[in-house]
């Protein structure tokens, strides 16, 4: 089959996307802006042999999403604020036991019931830190339909790769627009590894390296593991009074991740877009499509991430140091803080724009106008 | 080449359909960027209908209408809230049957009896919305007529393409005489 | 198989205190679960414990088959993904009365009325144990928990008329004075099709006998004893098989549609 070029929505696009990776499993709750994204899975998941499941909460949808991961098949939710917020304690739970899933936020305007049609990106933080305790997790934020396909699919890799819940940072903004896709078959799919089938594990969860990603032993298939949200050693087993349990595992969650931020950064790639100036434009997702209209007219430089998390510290310092930088971001301020920690923090201005829509080009040309004196 | 087009209307005349044929027609059979956007929630309650399309030669970056080149209105309510949005050298293009124009400056207005020749010409007030948009796209050439009658059959109901297809050409008609 | 081979003895000794139910119920259902691979009606590699918190959400991690212990309140939850996701698999949720009635009271209605095609095994003793004894929905009115120092104020659910209500075709209640019968019970409970719900009344003596004048296990064992039947007698627990119907179970319906719809796609 050769590839269609299709003109859809964000959120079909990235039900299309998650078809292509080899989603075969959906369990969701319905929720504003991101409800499109759960009736194209209802249609398109039985066609292709897979099974969608409609639960009683968004609590109940990242564990049937867990669920099926460890019954070795790649799942997803898609939720928006108040579903992701509920989804909080199942992303650490996904963490801890590495649980490869995807998470989609398609982000609205909160705090609480907030603006449930309007677009934000004041979940950046929450998709980092929304659960308790130490862990990572990876995010990408598309600008484009095509993203909202492309980029799932990466979630589902990065996912799979490192066994780690990946959220899809989207945005009101890209989730409801229509745009030319082109439904790629190409593409490259990633798939957890796996142990041998029958083969007894001793260590299922080994501590070291403190990089490690052990290959998944899913149920069903011999291996008879435990596997508990509680600290465990390096037979999955409760070791919550061991310290030093607990200090490798949590470094190797962490480090698992962050160690590869640049490759991952690198792989999911960004734009950078370097002219003479001594300004520089930052913004992601569906506010990066103003601030790169801006820049051009204003002739910045412009650097647009795809990956949010893991923060690639010093990619930012290659890339950015030097300039007046600008973030623009439809919030009160939330990336525009790790790039304050990776450069000069004097040198960093913000333009957080909350409200439902994101800045138009001229807000943002008469803000670095402001900045640049 | 950028055109910024509004279409709007109340809900159930298929407002939102005509701007995502508009933007297919575009973005899947012409070599055109298109970015489609509609209302949402509060806004699209209580009757009304907006559907945006963005069109252009370029990469288009920021995605809403800000100040419509074209507009489609086929409320009364959609027209008194939009048309004073439109350019100076725009275009107005409304259902005459159910739209009472009254900018008084020399925006160009073209009046189309959509839902009248929907209704007695094909028996089907509910194509209305292909009529004004056949119409729209003969007094503007934003796309090819053959791009718009494929992009109409891809996205209207199964079964419907037909009378659909003659509600795009109804309408060309009606402002070609 | 015996069941010694189902037990994972190097986390042996178990964290449950002296005289605790959740060791009754542990015993029994290893040794239903080692019946049933002998028999060869299930097999031990596809066949998987989900828990969440509490003591009796603790019993997964002493055996020896694939086991997801999860959050607080969802084990239901999570199972459900396991199902669907592998309808292969025989899952069972080992389950507590704080963890299945109130903070995971919604995800156990909703299994039921799918009729989704698990076991689970509800330890009912009344209280939260694992954080000292305080008072849960089905701690009875009047009674003594470190949350009701007066007197407990609110009504018990019963848990078997909540599931039954939902549309649970299988459920009995039993209670860990009743080891024999349980035991059957779960050969039930794995043999029927859809959702079977085991309901078992279990002593804690450490944290709501000693707070309710049954300081000791034996106490607590004669008051269940005493205090249920299986036929209605007035001021007893009806415990026995309370339903046992047949119901097609969700995977069954959910692949009916998958097998229908991704027909449709291939022929056309």
């Amino acid at each position: 089959m050769s590839e269609k070029v299709e003109f859809l929505q964000g959120n079909e696009a990235c039900a299309e996307g998650a078809i292509a990776a080899g989603c075969r499993f959906f369990a969701g709750y319905p929720i504003t802006p991101s409800t499109e994204i759960a009736e194209r899975m209802s249609e398109r998941l039985p066609e292709v042999g897979g099974v969608y499941v409609q639960m009683e909460d968004e609590i109940a949808s990242l564990a049937a999403v867990i669920g099926a991961s460890w019954a070795g098949v790649k799942a997803m939710t898609a939720t928006a604020g108040p579903g992701f917020s509920l989804m909080q304690e199942h992303m650490g739970f996904a963490a801890m036991t590495e649980t490869p899933c995807v998470i989609v936020n398609v982000q609205r305007g909160g705090p609480s019931t907030g603006q449930p049609t309007k677009a934000s990106q004041s979940d950046v933080m929450q998709a980092r830190w929304g659960s308790h305790g130490d862990y990572e997790i990876v995010a990408l934020s598309p600008s484009t339909v095509q993203e909202m396909y492309d980029l799932t699919i990466e979630c589902f890799n990065w996912s799979e790769r490192l066994r780690v819940p990946a959220v899809l940072l989207a945005d009101e903004v890209v989730g409801h627009m229509r745009e030319r896709v082109v439904l790629r078959e190409d593409v490259e799919v990633v798939d957890r590894e796996l142990p041998e089938e029958g083969e007894e594990i001793e260590e299922p969860f080994p501590l070291e390296p403190d990089d490690h990603v052990p290959p998944m032993p899913v149920f069903g298939r011999g291996h008879r593991v435990h596997v508990t949200g509680l600290t465990h050693d390096e037979r999955g087993y409760p070791a919550t009074d061991d310290p030093e349990v607990h200090r490798k595992l949590v470094r190797r969650l962490c480090n698992k991740v962050r160690k590869r931020a640049r490759e991952i950064h690198e792989s999911v790639g960004y734009d950078f877009i370097e002219r003479e100036s001594d300004l520089a434009l930052v913004a992601y997702g569906g506010c990066a499509r103003t601030v790169l209209e801006a820049a051009e007219e204003l002739g910045a430089t412009v650097f647009r991430p795809k990956v949010i998390h893991p923060f690639d510290a010093d990619l930012v310092r290659k890339l950015l140091d030097g300039y007046e930088v600008l973030v623009v971001e439809m919030n009160l301020g939330q990336y525009v803080e790790m790039v304050e920690r990776a450069l000069d923090a004097e040198c960093v201005h913000l333009l957080g724009h909350p409200g439902g829509y994101p800045p138009t080009p001229e807000r943002v040309i008469k803000e670095a106008e402001r900045i640049q004196g | 080449m950028k055109r910024e087009v509004r279409i709007s209307g109340f809900g159930g005349q298929g407002i939102v359909l005509a701007g995502v044929v508009l933007g297919r027609a575009a973005a899947v059979y012409e070599e055109y960027n298109a970015v489609q956007t509609q209302s949402y929630g509060p806004e699209a309650r209580g009757g009304a209908s907006r559907s945006d399309v963005i069109i252009s030669d370029e990469e288009i970056m920021y995605p809403y209408v800000r100040e419509p080149d074209y507009l489609v209105a086929m409320s009364q309510e959609a027209y008194d809230k939009y048309a004073p949005e439109v350019k100076e050298d725009g275009l107005i293009v409304y259902d005459s049957t159910l739209v009472e124009p009254h900018r008084d400056d020399d925006v160009e207005h073209v009046g189309v009896p959509a839902t009248k020749l929907a209704e007695e010409e094909l028996g089907r007030r509910i194509v209305a919305n292909m009529v004004i948009l056949g119409a729209l796209r003969e007094l503007t050439d934003l796309v090819s007529e053959e791009a718009l009658k494929r992009a109409v059959e891809d996205a209207v109901p199964p079964g419907t393409e037909e009378i659909n297809v003659k509600a795009v050409e109804l309408g060309a008609r009606g402002v070609r005489e | 198989m015996d069941w010694r081979e189902l037990i994972r003895w190097e986390r042996m000794p178990h964290i449950l205190c002296p005289g605790c139910g959740n060791g009754t119920i542990l015993n029994v259902l290893v040794r239903a679960l080692a019946e049933k691979f002998e028999e060869g009606e299930l097999d031990p590699d596809k066949t998987v414990l989900v828990s969440g918190i509490g003591c009796s959400s603790r019993l997964p991690g002493y055996v020896k088959l694939d086991s997801l212990h999860t959050t607080h309140g969802r084990p239901i939850a999570f199972a459900t993904g396991l199902k669907l996701a592998n309808p292969e698999l025989e899952v069972i949720v080992v389950t507590g009365n704080g963890d299945a009635a109130a903070i995971g009271g919604n995800h156990l209605i909703h299994a039921a009325r799918r009729n989704l095609d698990i076991t689970v095994i509800c330890s009912n003793n009344y209280v939260y144990g694992m954080t000292g004894g305080q008072a849960s929905p089905t701690t009875p009115q009047g009674a003594k928990s470190t949350t009701t120092p007066y007197g407990n104020p609110e009504p018990p659910f019963d848990l078997c008329e909540l599931v039954m209500g939902a549309g649970a075709p299988h459920v009995e209640r039993w209670t860990t004075a009743h080891p024999h019968q349980l035991k059957q019970a779960i050969h039930r409970a794995l043999e029927r099709e859809g959702f079977s719900f085991i309901d078992v009344l279990s002593q804690c003596p450490t944290n709501y006998g000693r707070r309710n004048d049954m300081r000791s296990p034996r106490e607590m064992l004669e008051w269940l004893r005493e205090n249920t039947s299986t036929e209605d007698e007035p001021g007893k627990i009806r415990i026995g098989v309370l339903r046992d119907e047949e119901r097609k179970p969700f995977h069954e319906r959910v692949y009916e549609l998958v097998e229908e719809v991704s027909g449709d796609e291939e022929g056309g």
